[in-house]
């Protein structure tokens, strides 16, 4: 089961070399993004999408807000 | 939409699948980092001081008074040990009974805005309501700093 995170949070996996996607539409990932993020967007997260992550590793997911 | 790509990357075999709800308005609002084209423009937190002073709101108006002459300074933010801003000490509060607390003189919940606030948007809302400066926190409250308008107002001149 995906667990939630806050901030701090997300810093520790961060350091700790965590994955990050961000899967909102392509010009929002343009315009700001977290650093390292990669762009998948929702629509489009599929095996092939994901085939560059690493499957045993942390992958954090976020979007624009708690929408 | 968050929740869905995280269930979506289980049912695709992740295992360590984390979602950060707050988003990522959460993390520029709290100042941290950014890529993308947003990044180069100047925003609230590249403007803020960082250096206003601050106290705790047990301490008395007037040491505190004492300890803001002795800079270039004229208010200081009360911060509870967290450096969660309670309130403001300007001149007008720092000139008040020096027995008082802090607490008891502060102006009481000044407004705030986050570091990720473009600066020439915040300047000029800053101008139309006649308003100098303004205290900077991340959207848990903790002090980032104090953007005076005319800081703002000179680096987007600056950079047109």
């Amino acid at each position: 089961m995906p667990k939630t995170i806050a901030r701090e949070g997300v810093r520790e996996l961060l350091e700790e070399g965590a994955q990050v996607v961000d899967v909102l539409p392509s010009e929002e990932y343009g315009e700001s993004h977290l650093p390292g993020a990669i762009n998948i967007p929702l629509k489009e997260l599929n095996r092939e999408t994901t085939e560059r992550l690493r499957r045993d590793g942390p992958v954090i997911v976020y979007c624009h807000d708690y929408l | 939409m968050s929740p869905r790509a995280a269930w979506r990357l289980e049912g695709l075999g992740f295992s360590k699948v984390y979602d950060y709800a707050p988003s990522k308005v959460d993390w520029f609002a709290a100042g941290l980092p950014m890529e993308g084209a947003l990044s180069s423009v100047p925003t609230v937190g590249d403007v803020a001081r960082e250096d206003v002073p601050t106290c705790a709101p047990e301490e008395k108006v007037g040491v505190v008074r004492g300890r803001v002459r002795r800079t270039s300074w004229d208010r200081c933010v009360v911060v509870n040990e967290e450096r969660v801003v309670l309130g403001l000490l300007r001149e007008k509060e720092l000139a008040s009974d020096p027995t008082a607390t802090a607490e008891e003189a502060m102006r009481f919940g000044p407004t705030t805005v986050r570091p990720d606030t473009p600066a020439e948007k915040m300047a000029e809302r800053m101008r139309k309501r006649g308003t100098a400066s303004v205290v900077v926190t991340t959207p848990d409250g903790e002090l980032v700093g104090l953007m005076y308008r005319e800081d703002a107002e000179h680096m987007t001149d600056e950079q047109a």
